[in-house]
């Protein structure tokens, strides 16, 4: 009789989710048969057609607008299962079932009918099954607080399972922490509370209730071979983490990076450091700043880095140059282009400043305000972000004092700018007095620079820096 | 004073909201009128889900009043490429929002106010809302023509639309939202939610276009302050609660548990963008160069806001097949973004040929590129 039943219910349409219990309360008479029937069959629950429920405001049709789920994926009482919009409302549809989806019954921006059926579940049988001892499957409206628990100011029934072990052991519902969807009570969340309450991980009751593995779970407490008794030694409990690795495609700024970095490899590069005495400089900045707010400029420490770069790469043009990709040629750019590497929400660009050697200091600080406000509203275009020939990276606005910067080709030299710190040193008088230090990383390609130029040219900048009026001499 | 009360008020709410329990058997169970002290459109739309995801709505009402800084509002399955001029939006520093429930897109800024209805699934009914939006106004300016049409808008003497709507519907509760044109800056609404891109194919939900007037054109005496207080004054009579307004804050964690990372959610990428359903862009654009002209089509797929499939047509040797492979293959799976274009065209720049004219053709294919996104 009772897999006659199970016969004739897939060809009858169900909405009520209380046919569930029906099925319960008949499985208990029949179990023996019910668990004969399980065995032989791997996953045969009944197929229900969940159909499309009432909206609201008589509403008949809607369209169909996203699916959350697939055929074949398991979903649990109360999962979204699709998203319809029907003249300017959008309605969330939740699963009445705990089950594998089956059929979907639409496809994309089709109309949907409501009472029509949505998707067909398949009732996990064994889910819906109490364990075959007589065990009086309690009606819902007693012991409520070992039987339902709070969910979005609902009182909501809780699965058999752990309505049995709240049963057993007394426990209230309303004491158990769910980590289930919307702070649902699973399984072991009840056998996470006993092993606290007790210090120990009791295994599976003795009933022999099969449960299917939960698709989302990772944790499964250690069960002991004899299921007869409860293990009163206190186990160290297994630590147990249950989060998951992430796997993504890498596209759009990442693949740049990729692509830029993995380019840079085949440069042999050397590095140089050294550090730079900006008492001077701090001090010509801060006169400078109000002057340039004026005329509507933020003057930061970049455009005298940048210039004096510039100067520099005037007396050692190599590091303004570029070889072709059979190493045969180098090309001196006559143009210093020279790149400020800058950190966006979405990763790493390099906008450069064109011709600096005829910018004046002014000049460059302005157009560095204008890329570095196009740069945070992500609006560069090709132009500001090609045709690099110099880059300088500022690190130190973040932290840090050396680094390793990388080369970005086609050029052959950068350097990085690390925090300007506040440090003791002596003067010439052998005097120790407060300095304004920062510390420049330069990386160069070993091919066509040699150390000797690398080192000379960062002298000749350091020097610009530390005495700013030097500078005055050579701007062109 | 002001700070203190309305600390309290947060105070309070936070009690009723997060021990529902207690709140139900509170003498204080009634329907509640809220304002948020935020003008952040994400911040908002994110006090609207926790409402709907928290809120236990079976014996009590909730009206939620808010207004945002300059913003375009999307419904959840509309295209923005297809609804705004996004480009005048990024130069403008106009955000781009998608809402979680249906309908058109909308312009707001400080102008403007935003109603939302909350109530259980059984109880959603938008008519009445509307009514009782419409009978606020006429009871703070009797002479205004205000109506509500069968399509759900409010209009002002029978031709300009003052207000739209849309709804969302969870299992158990629902809200019903509305806009309020009050005094919004009508030159920059008709100039974002004009989309200037072409060769769009998809079916997301199109935007219906209506005349818009302020309510404030009609009547220069009226704020929106003034209308706000009378649609609360008529909400608290119909409801027979006091006139009494709480105010909080979206961005306090503890009156509102949960609140941030809602607001994480509407502002990422993957929704705003990401959520669009999938069209197909279909461009052909004549590009000058130098004493020619040349025609270019390009082809592209997007779905989830990430292209498919890419397809650029150009003239014969134009610029080496190599390099076009390559930029067509960077380009699938990434984001249909300009700077993500930009990004991937530069990076490939630098490893071909520094050759200058190469450079700027592929500049200018890019830029045209750009202009689709």
């Amino acid at each position: 009789v009772c897999i006659h039943r199970i016969r004739s219910c897939s060809s009858i349409r169900f909405i009520k989710s209380k046919y569930v219990c029906v099925f319960d309360k008949s499985a208990l008479k029949f179990s023996h048969q019910q668990r004969l029937f399980r065995t032989s069959a791997v996953s045969c629950g009944q197929i229900v057609q969940f159909k499309l429920s009432d909206i609201g405001e008589g509403i008949t049709e809607v369209t169909v607008k996203e699916w959350y789920i697939k055929e074949g994926d398991s979903v649990s009482q109360f999962d979204s299962i699709c998203e319809v919009q029907s003249d300017k409302a959008s309605v969330t549809i939740t699963s009445r079932y705990d089950g594998i989806i089956r059929k979907l019954h639409y496809n994309l921006d089709e109309i949907a009918y409501v009472g029509k059926p949505l998707v067909d579940i398949e009732i996990d049988a064994s889910k819906g099954v109490a364990p075959e001892e007589d065990v009086v499957e309690t009606p819902p409206m007693s012991h409520e607080e070992h039987t339902h628990q709070e969910i979005k100011g609902h009182k909501t029934l809780a699965t058999p399972a752990v309505r049995r072990l709240a049963m057993e052991n007394n426990i209230k519902l309303s004491e158990v922490v769910g980590t289930g969807k919307d702070n649902r009570i699973l399984k072991e969340d009840i056998l996470n509370y006993l092993a606290k309450q007790t210090g120990a991980i009791l295994p599976p009751s003795p009933k022999a209730e099969i449960i299917p593995p939960l698709p989302k779970s990772e944790t499964v407490p250690a069960a002991p071979k004899d299921k007869a008794r409860k293990i009163p030694v206190p186990v160290s409990r297994p630590i147990v983490f249950s989060g998951k690795d992430k796997t993504e495609p890498i596209t759009g700024f990442h693949k740049a990076m990729v692509k830029t970095m993995s380019a840079a490899l085949k440069i042999p590069h050397f590095g140089y450091c050294d550090e730079i005495d900006l008492t001077q400089l701090v001090q010509l900045r801060e006169e400078l700043k109000p002057l340039a707010q004026t005329r509507g400029v933020n003057l930061s420490f970049m455009p005298f880095f940048i210039k004096a770069a510039s100067l520099g790469l005037l007396q050692y043009p190599i590091l303004n140059a570029s070889l072709d990709e059979s190493c045969q040629n180098v090309t001196y750019k006559a143009s210093h282009n020279i790149g400020v590497a800058m950190d966006t929400e979405q990763g790493l660009i390099v906008p450069n400043v064109k011709n600096v050697q005829v910018c004046s200091v002014f000049e460059i600080a302005s157009e560095l305000n204008r890329l570095q406000s196009l740069g945070s509203a992500g609006q560069l275009g090709t132009n500001d972000l090609t045709g690099g020939t110099f880059t300088l990276s500022n690190i130190g606005t973040i932290g840090g004092t050396y680094a390793k910067p990388v080369i970005l080709p086609p050029e052959v030299a950068i350097g990085a700018l690390g925090k300007i710190q506040v440090l003791p040193r002596f003067n010439r008088k052998g005097e120790v007095f407060k300095a304004q230090i920062m510390n420049v990383s330069w990386s160069a390609d070993h091919r066509i620079i040699d150390g000797a130029t690398m080192a000379r040219f960062s002298n000749l900048w350091k020097s610009y820096l530390e005495n700013p009026a030097s500078m005055l001499l050579d701007l062109k | 004073m002001v700070l203190q009360s309305s600390l309290k008020n947060c105070f309070q709410l936070s009690c009723i909201l997060r021990t529902p329990k207690a709140g139900f058997r509170s003498t204080t169970s009634g329907s509640l009128i809220i304002q948020s002290i935020s003008n952040d459109v994400y911040q908002n739309l994110a006090v609207e889900d926790w409402i709907h995801d928290h809120m236990n709505l079976e014996n009590r009402q909730v009206l939620f009043l808010w207004r945002n800084s300059p913003a375009v509002v999307i419904g959840r399955h509309q295209n923005p490429w297809q609804e705004c001029n996004l480009r005048l939006m990024r130069q403008k520093n106009i955000k781009l929002a998608r809402r979680r429930s249906g309908g058109g897109t909308v312009y707001h800024d400080l102008g403007n106010i935003n109603l939302t209805f909350f109530t259980t699934r059984k109880k959603y009914e938008r008519m009445e809302n509307l009514k009782l939006v419409v009978k606020a106004l006429k009871a703070l300016r009797p002479q205004l023509d205000v109506q509500v049409t069968d399509r759900y808008d409010i209009l002002l003497d029978r031709q300009y639309k003052i207000s739209g709507t849309a709804a969302k519907l969870g299992r158990t509760t629902a809200y019903h939202h509305c806009t309020l044109l009050c005094n919004t800056d009508k030159f920059v609404l008709s100039s974002v939610l004009k989309s200037p891109y072409k060769g769009l194919k998809s079916n997301a939900t199109p935007s219906v276009p209506a005349s818009v007037k302020n309510l404030f054109e009609e009547d220069p005496s009226l704020t929106w302050k003034m209308l706000l207080d009378a649609i609360a004054e008529e909400y608290a009579t119909q409801h027979q609660i006091d006139h009494h307004i709480t105010l909080i804050n979206p961005a306090d964690e503890t009156a509102l548990p949960g609140i941030n990372n809602k607001t994480k959610e509407l502002q990422s990428w993957e929704w705003v963008y990401g959520k669009t359903p999938k069209f197909s862009v279909s461009a052909c654009f004549h590009m000058a160069h130098k004493d020619s002209v040349l025609d270019v089509k390009v082809d592209m797929d997007v779905k989830h806001g990430r292209i498919e499939v890419c397809n650029i047509d150009l003239p014969e040797q134009w610029l080496p097949p190599a390099l076009c492979s390559e930029l067509v293959k960077s380009l699938t799976g990434s984001k249909f973004c300009p700077n993500e274009t930009t990004t991937l065209a530069t990076t490939l720049l630098r490893v071909c040929p520094q050759d200058h004219e190469l450079h700027r053709r592929c500049n200018l294919l890019c830029e045209n590129m750009m202009m689709l996104m």
